[in-house]
């Protein structure tokens, strides 16, 4: 029996964060699904219980390119083998 | 959504239909008030959303005022199948000459209002409908199209009613047959509709039930008649399982993963989409199983919306497994549904291979719910299993191969 029942993985690269202050707001307020949080500073914080109602719409991807670039943040399928969101 | 007596006559009232000068109070002295004003005898009948007020001692003949008072204040302090009443209508106690029954009600299968009219009034119209089919008449008329009283007349004189009776009669059904349009009701009943000796028609008791998602139509009507917001009005007050339902559904303004009725079977249902609830529901009872529950998912609730109703279904008592199953989806995403449904069995801590009986959801995002379906190793099935094989499968899944009926 299968036990693990987390289906998306949310990966942010730091250095990116670190880099760009602007990201950690752009993301919480793209993600229809409140998934990202700003925690002041900069900071980010990854909000636990929304992770699996991600819709993989792809807008935090898309930002964090604009914002960044490419591979800044990771939308990871875990129900599909680790299959990121492309 | 349903009225008590005093309102429902009060509906027919302002529809052109003659009915007596009756009055409605909550206090027993004002009970003696009316009869004084009604002058004679009177007939006071306890308010309550429940049959079988005759038999519990709730409706009294008073010959005087005082006995009108006394009565009322008996039927005040009387439950009725554990409802208490509203109030008591006091009611002139009538002159008859003969019952007549004239009602409207939807045809779910003719999918069109259809009148019905007996001329053997004041029993239940089942009942003369098995035994007395030739004192039926019934006539379907369109929702859309202006009703005529020779609908009306038709509908009458299949009973044999002819004369000065019909006459009289027909404006009287057509008036109600209009009501029933106009108020968006699913049942219109006037029982007994009476020819008093005097040659006149009164209704003496009528019924109404609106339907419920019409409410915000007729805000006016249900102000004036003091229906407030919050009355329901079922025809039962919901279990607590139902309202667990609701409080899932109300936690999260996404979607809709509720609307959930309780029945006494062993298969849990967590099914929805566009009529797939009840098509669902149906094909399962058709293949000889017994539902848990009844319930609607759809409008793409969340994972954590969803997994709230498929944790309800899988803890009630008597459910061993859950059949997850809608009818082709659009809006909502298949892959949600399936992370919902999943969650809450490990979250109860059992096998989603073994409790999810089957899920047949095709539609938006399938290809990525199936993969999530393969992974935990639940059975599923994309467009080409029918809804109605899906449910066949469910029933022999869950209660045997024994238990399909066809």
């Amino acid at each position: 029996m299968r036990t693990d029942g987390t289906f998306i993985g949310i990966e942010v690269d730091d250095e990116a964060l670190a880099a760009e202050p602007r990201l950690a707001g752009h993301l919480s307020q793209v993600c229809p699904v409140d998934i990202y949080r700003e925690a002041g500073d900069g900071k980010l914080e990854i909000v636990a219980r929304n992770v699996d109602e991600c819709v993989l719409c792809r807008l935090c991807l898309d930002i964090a390119q604009l914002d960044v670039g490419e591979d800044t943040v990771r939308v990871i399928k875990l129900y599909d083998g680790g299959a990121t969101l492309e | 959504m349903r009225f008590f007596e005093y309102e429902a006559r009060e509906i027919v009232k302002r529809a052109g239909i003659p009915v007596t000068d009756f009055g409605f109070t909550t206090d027993a002295a004002e009970a003696r008030a009316i009869a004084e004003r009604i002058g004679g005898p009177t007939v006071i009948k306890s308010q309550v959303l429940t049959g079988g007020r005759m038999k519990a001692g709730g409706v009294k003949f008073a010959d005087t005022p005082a006995e009108a008072e006394a009565y009322a204040a008996d039927i005040l302090e009387l439950e009725i199948n554990g409802h208490m009443p509203r109030g008591v209508l006091v009611d002139p106690k009538a002159d008859v000459k003969q019952e007549y029954y004239a009602g409207v009600v939807w045809d779910g299968t003719a999918k069109k209002p259809v009148i019905l009219f007996s001329d053997m009034g004041g029993i239940d119209i089942e009942e003369v409908a098995e035994q007395h089919p030739d004192h039926v008449g019934r006539v379907h008329i369109s929702n859309l199209l202006p009703i005529s009283d020779y609908q009306a007349k038709e509908c009458i004189a299949q009973t044999g009613v002819t004369g000065k009776a019909l006459q009289r009669l027909t404006p009287i059904v057509r008036r109600l047959a209009q009501l029933f349009v106009d108020n968006d009701m699913v049942l219109a009943e006037i029982n007994p509709l009476c020819e008093m000796n005097d040659g006149t028609f009164v209704a003496l008791d009528a019924h109404m039930d609106m339907e419920s998602e019409a409410r915000g139509r007729h805000k006016g009507l249900l102000e004036e008649l003091g229906v407030g917001d919050d009355e329901t009005r079922l025809a039962r007050e919901p279990t607590e399982f139902e309202l667990a339902g609701e409080a899932v559904d109300s936690a999260d303004h996404r979607g809709v993963a509720g609307n959930v009725t309780e029945f006494d079977g062993n298969i849990g249902l967590v099914i929805g989409a566009g009529g797939g609830s009840l098509t669902l529901f149906d094909a399962v009872r058709a293949h000889g199983g017994e539902p848990a529950n009844y319930c609607e998912i759809g409008g793409n609730p969340s994972v954590h919306k969803t997994c709230g109703l498929a944790k309800l279904v899988l803890t009630k008592p008597g459910v061993d497994k859950i059949a997850v199953m809608m009818s082709i989806v659009s809006n909502t995403r298949v892959d949600i549904v399936a992370r919902g449904v999943i969650k809450a069995c490990l979250e109860l801590g059992f096998d989603p291979a073994e409790k999810i009986a089957i899920f047949r959801i095709p539609g938006a995002w399938e290809e990525e719910g199936f993969k999530i379906l393969e992974k935990y190793g639940i059975e599923y099935a994309d467009r080409s299993v029918s809804m109605h094989e899906a449910a066949r499968r469910a029933v022999a899944k869950i209660a045997g191969p024994e238990a399909v009926t066809s």
